[in-house]
């Protein structure tokens, strides 16, 4: 192949991959304006339990950070939210209504595909995000140090990130199990919450066990965003923010090649034994 | 010779829990040609699906060879995938909080289409197909007529070199199937080269749409023809109405006339003694010889009529069932 045609085949390989990830991706980017049963979900239920354990700390006597604390974790929910029912469940759904047999036999790339759910998915979980956070500290006048911008926004960039190629990976399992993923996503919910440290801080569930945690990304994630947004934030820190930085973007690159090399694997699998192309009973 | 399609001793068997393996295609061998509306016939488990989707890149043949545009479903996927679309029956893909025309764009993006000529592609087709109008309605809210014509579109907006469909007249208003099959036609004959490779299991379907026709069952290959000549072997045979009195005298008299393979009785009238069969002659030549016996033998013909067979007929007559009989 001379080298005027390798070029133009490699940009065009780069426009399909772009807009096929920007096709995926405007499902969820413009849906979300149209769809407003995500505000009960995502929004009024995380409040609700926000406001629980608020008022249990303050009825303990608790130290206010720690009322900060839980609305930082309470605003990670629809992250965790997103990436189990919206990534790794995804094509549950598509492979029921018909969409993934048009998926795959389309020129696209599958992580395409992924990128446009992940992107979709992050879209999505910012706003909520940002609408919980909001409404805690208008609701209950907690104070925020926004005194380390650019790590709180990194940490907060890598946790998506790796968050979404872990949902990636998962999506491409799931692919096969089909219904029993739903039971997986059941039994994945509550722990998490409790394991990653949702309205605490995880250091106090002791060293090994907030480890094992790590392994999910939101875990550091949820640390190192309040050790950059909170007042005494690093008190109350795991590792160290440059240190989960680092382990959060390793965990990116990690999650993103083993969702390439498991969508690969179960598409393959898939084929070979029909359970890409046959809808489950 | 370039084939649209070409199977050699195709197999695609399934392991099923609890029961023998099921052998869903059975050394398939099979060739379209570049341009024609190919349609395969066969009830349902017959393995038309199984069939489309190996063809479509979904499924992985278990031996033999499947080649599409000439290249190797097993090997050359990503050649493939680029040259053909897929649109089925009573499929109900796409998102339904997003409008038809939103619907159709985003797997225009799944081609690279530029968005500008993607935008232009789909308003000629939803004018084509009079969906212009529900161009903004979200696709959770419009009819499954309607949903199956945004399916077409998705299909000819890419404009494959090959479009398979599958059953796509299923379960679809008797006005908007022939809608849909006039707009298959005619987009194979706009332009040259197009292919489109059809099941069905409707007859009516394929014999107006199809330049040729293989009928499978079980996996298996049973015939592969235009309409005309399976048609005409099945006339080769003649079959005829008869109406003949007295009733009480024929059904004896048939089992003694020369060139009558077999006669079915239809129905009896006893208001007038007649009694109405079909007869399935050896050719239809002898039908002179067989109304002068009937004749020679006192009976009284009220009525004779040469029956026109159609392919539903060829199917039974080939299979030994009727197409609609189900596994």
């Amino acid at each position: 192949m001379n080298e005027p045609s390798a070029l133009n085949e490699m940009r065009a390989g780069v426009n399909l991959f772009m807009r096929a990830m920007w096709g995926r991706a405007y499902v969820r980017v413009v849906g979300a304006s149209r769809e407003l049963s995500w505000f009960i979900n995502e929004i009024l239920i995380p409040i609700l339990a926000m406001t629980a354990y608020v008022f249990i700390y303050r009825a303990f006597g608790a130290p206010k950070v720690y009322e900060s604390l839980v609305i930082v974790g309470s605003a990670m929910v629809p992250f965790w939210l997103t990436v189990l029912w919206s990534m790794a469940a995804q094509f549950y759904w598509e492979k029921e209504v018909g969409n993934l047999d048009i998926f795959l036999i389309s020129p696209m790339s599958p992580m395409a595909l992924l990128g446009g759910m992940a992107i979709g998915g992050m879209f999505l979980s910012l706003t909520r995000v940002v609408a919980v956070i909001l409404a805690g500290a208008l609701l209950f006048h907690v104070p925020f140090d926004l005194t380390r911008p650019i790590a709180g926004v990194l940490v907060l960039l890598l946790t998506m990130t790796s968050l979404f190629s872990l949902g990636a990976m998962a999506s491409s399992v799931f692919f096969l199990v089909g219904r029993a993923g739903m039971k997986i996503n059941l039994i994945l919910m509550e722990p998490v919450y409790l394991l990653s440290g949702f309205y605490f801080p995880v250091k106090n569930i002791g060293f090994l066990l907030s480890m094992a945690a790590s392994a999910i990304p939101l875990t550091l994630g949820l640390d190192g965003l309040r050790q950059c947004i909170l007042p005494n934030g690093p008190a109350l820190g795991f590792l160290s923010v440059k240190i989960e930085i680092q382990i959060l973007a390793i965990m990116t690159l990690a999650y993103t090649i083993l969702a390439a090399k498991f969508f690969s694997y179960m598409e393959s699998l898939g084929k070979r034994e029909g359970r890409a192309t046959l809808r489950w009973e | 010779m370039d084939w649209a399609v070409e199977t050699v001793d195709l197999v695609r068997t399934f392991k099923r829990k609890g029961k023998p393996e099921l052998r869903a295609l059975d050394d398939l061998n099979l060739t379209v040609h570049n341009g024609e509306i190919f349609g395969l016939l066969g009830p349902n488990g017959a393995g038309k699906t199984t069939l489309i989707k190996i063809l479509v890149t979904l499924l992985y043949p278990t031996s033999g060879k499947a080649l599409v545009a000439g290249y190797d479903v097993l090997k050359e996927e990503k050649k493939i995938r680029p040259l053909i679309t897929m649109v089925s029956g009573g499929e109900t893909s796409g998102y339904g909080i997003l409008t038809v025309f939103e619907n159709i764009w985003i797997f225009s993006q799944f081609y690279g289409i530029p968005s500008s000529e993607a935008k232009r592609r789909i308003q000629y087709w939803l004018e084509r197909f009079e969906l212009s109008d529900q161009a903004s309605t979200r696709v959770n809210r419009i009819s499954t007529g309607m949903r199956q014509k945004m399916n077409l579109v998705r299909g000819f907006m890419t404009d494959p070199k090959i479009l398979f469909l599958d059953e796509p007249t299923l379960g679809l208003d008797v006005h908007v199937a022939i809608e849909v099959r006039k707009a298959i036609r005619e987009w194979v004959h706009e332009k040259q080269g197009r292919t489109v490779f059809l099941t069905t299991h409707y007859m009516a379907e394929a014999e107006y749409m199809c330049n040729r026709l293989a009928i499978i069952d079980r996996g298996k290959l049973v015939v592969c023809d235009t309409p005309a000549n399976l048609r005409s072997n099945l006339e080769m045979e003649g079959s005829f109405m008869l109406t003949l009195a007295p009733a009480s005298d024929c059904e004896s008299a048939f089992a003694i006339l020369p060139g009558v393979k077999s006669a079915s009785l239809i129905k009896k009238d006893p208001d007038n003694g007649s009694a109405t069969f079909e007869l399935f002659l050896e050719h239809e030549s002898v039908i002179s010889s067989v109304v002068a016996e009937i004749s020679r033998l006192g009976l009284t013909i009220k009525d004779l009529t040469k029956k026109a067979p159609g392919l539903e007929e060829l199917f039974l007559k080939i299979v030994g069932r009727k197409l609609e009989a189900h596994e």
